[in-house]
């Protein structure tokens, strides 16, 4: 267990290597060149070798990488090239808390309603209930959110008028009651995007639990519990319910992993200044550092809970040996 | 779990005994309705895509501005565009590019980069097994759709410089744009899309190294590409057929959301993706419910179809 934690950490610096400069050599690589994009009305040859130089644009690729890893690992991510006077690091940060709330609380409803719902289909194993559960699901995980997005603000918030066509204004609103009882709702703008992220999620983790539901009711200890005369409620709830819940954590896990990268259609198509459509404006008007950044930060925090997961479930489930091998 | 099919359970022992084991899947298949439809919907959808040059009424870029954004008539059956292009044609040769994206990525990023790699992976182990497994968690460490858009981004303009030079002076000239677009789009997809395939594999032969069978073929002295090729291969030959229609979904849900970014499949080619972008908006699809409409249910229609087939391909394989 020790050496292969050991082995994994020594393996993070290699592997975060690799995605920052394969990122790295792509981004250099495109189409558009931010030096004329900088430079504006300028074409002398001196300013624009003088803005290469001061960017940290000039030199063979490897020398351009050296240099930037040089000032990110002090915390310094460049300045953005199109939003000038801006570091990439007060750009980023607020959009990814944005992004990073609605992720969560995406995340929550995901689980908080998927995991029901596949324990009540593996209840009614055999009943119609199960399959017309399951392919309503997966139904509403088949369309793509670019398709729904559009009708649901058309029905949502012009037929109807009840939410916000898309913005962002924080998690809760404030009501007065009579000017003097505050009450805290959540904000209008929640519930379009949360409604877009968190029901195509449903299928995935109900089909997750129902198949390990009903793995678990056919093991052995199961039928000893039964035959030792427990009702059937007790059986559901002590013996299946906890064991069913176990590969959760790695799905919860690589879930938590993706908390920092947007949702990026749901953000674009709604207007929610999240990391998700930052990333699309950067990527489309080729704003090199910001790119990478964001990379490299949703990078970094996939593989070390990557990680966490891995090692959670092995300290949870006894049965899971990280690392053996078999020798061929 | 097995993939081999094993004659002791109930629903084997009604089949016929001489039937193969591609005879039993099928046959066990069949069974399934909603699995049924789904060949149905796929096949009508891909079907309307092979024979689009030939089925459809008009071609996809034949514009007709004084028919612009007409609702669906029997001239038009979806349809106008805001150039006056017939949606029907439109669809069916969107449905022409998704095939050719997908059917393109399936065979060189999955089937062939994907098993093999898995296969070699999962079998001798080592440092292949770490070389390949790493590379693997480096690309699913990236962010997936920004990173496609930057390698699609970056790719783009020289593959089509690239194609345009050798094509010159031949017939296919006139083509070169198309192709290059496919071929970006195809390229940067099967770059991503192999690592899932071949950790399913891998950990398949994992399993699969340690029984007899392996064992006695390596005994009788047979190289590592005939244990492979001979006996491994068809032990994972189910799981194969399943990611066939993981992988046709999921390849085809990429490329449509690349092209609506506008690095992907690009203009005058027609795709899925570039239809529902036109179509998009709440004020649009108020007034013009048929932009959004016509493309967005024949792309949820398919996807839907993959998933459940995947569904039913999947009970089947594990006899549930």
């Amino acid at each position: 267990m020790t050496g292969y934690v050991i082995r994994r950490l020594a393996i993070l610096p290699f592997t975060l290597f690799v995605v920052s400069f394969f990122t790295f050599a792509i981004a250099r690589f495109g189409p558009g060149d931010p030096i004329t994009v900088t430079a504006g009305q300028i074409r002398d040859r001196e300013v624009l070798a003088r803005i290469r130089a001061e960017r940290g644009l000039d030199g063979t690729i490897a020398e351009q990488y050296i240099r930037w890893v040089g000032r990110a690992v002090q915390g310094d991510l460049g300045e953005s090239y199109i939003q000038r006077g801006y570091s990439v690091r007060e750009l980023i940060v607020p959009k990814m808390m944005v992004s990073a709330q609605l992720n969560i609380l995406a995340i929550f409803f995901v689980f908080a309603i998927g995991v029901p719902m596949g324990l009540i289909a593996a209840w009614f194993n055999g009943k119609w209930l199960d399959p017309f559960i399951i392919s309503a699901l997966l139904f509403f995980s088949a369309i793509p959110v670019l398709v729904v997005i559009p009708p649901l603000q058309w029905l949502l918030a012009v037929q109807f008028k009840i939410l916000p066509v898309g913005g962002w204004d924080g998690l809760i609103d404030i009501v007065w009651i009579a000017g003097v009882i505050a009450i805290p709702v959540p904000d209008p703008h929640l519930y379009l995007p949360l409604l877009v992220m968190t029901i195509p999620g449903f299928a995935g983790v109900a089909r997750l639990v129902r198949i390990t539901a009903l793995q678990v009711a056919s093991e052995d200890y199961v039928r000893t519990a039964r035959a030792k005369g427990l009702k059937e409620s007790t059986v559901a709830l002590r013996h299946v319910l906890p064991n069913s819940l176990l590969p959760l954590i790695t799905v919860i896990g690589l879930s938590l992993a993706d908390i920092l990268s947007g949702a990026y259609f749901t953000e674009t198509l709604l207007g929610i200044p999240g990391i998700g459509s930052f990333t699309f404006e950067s990527v489309r008007s080729r704003d090199y550092d910001v790119i990478l950044a964001t990379t490299l930060i949703v990078a970094f925090f996939f593989i070390v809970m990557n990680l966490i997961t891995d090692l959670a479930y092995a300290r949870i489930d006894p049965r899971v040996r990280l690392g053996a091998r078999i020798d061929s | 779990m097995t993939t081999t099919v094993t004659p002791a359970s109930p629903a084997a022992a009604t089949l016929p005994r001489q039937r193969g084991p591609v005879a039993q899947f099928w046959y066990r298949l069949r069974r399934k309705k909603l699995a049924m439809i789904s060949l149905v919907v796929i096949a009508v959808i891909y079907g309307g895509g092979i024979t689009a040059p030939v089925v459809a009424p008009y071609t996809y870029n034949e514009q007709n501005l004084e028919n612009a954004l007409q609702p669906m008539s029997s001239e038009h059956w979806f349809g106008t565009d805001r150039l006056g292009r017939d949606m029907f044609s439109r669809t069916l040769y969107s449905a022409r590019t998704t095939l050719v994206v997908s059917v393109a990525v399936l065979v060189s990023g999955s089937l062939i980069i994907g098993n093999g790699l898995g296969l070699l992976a999962g079998y001798r182990g080592g440092w292949v097994d770490n070389a390949v497994m790493r590379v693997g968690e480096v690309l699913s460490a990236l962010p997936g759709l920004p990173m496609l858009i930057l390698v699609n981004a970056a790719l783009g303009p020289r593959v089509l410089e690239f194609v345009q030079w050798a094509q010159q002076g031949t017939p296919l000239a006139g083509v070169a744009r198309d192709f290059a677009s496919y071929m970006t789009v195809f390229m940067a997809l099967s770059l991503f899309f192999w690592v899932g395939t071949a950790r399913l594999i891998r950990s398949q032969v994992l399993q699969l190294r340690e029984r007899d069978f392996v064992t006695a073929a390596r005994a009788l002295g047979g190289s590592t590409s005939h244990i492979l090729w001979k006996h491994l291969l068809p032990n994972i030959a189910f799981l194969v057929v399943l990611q066939i229609s993981g992988t046709l979904g999921g390849v085809a849900g990429s490329e449509i959301a690349l092209t609506w970014f506008g690095v992907g499949v690009q203009p005058p080619t027609p795709s899925f993706g570039a239809m529902i972008y036109e179509g998009s908006g709440a004020r649009n699809f108020q007034t013009h419910p048929h932009l959004l409409l016509v493309p967005g249910l024949t792309v949820s229609a398919l996807l839907f179809a993959f998933v459940l087939l995947g569904d039913a391909i999947n009970d089947v394989i594990r006899d549930r």
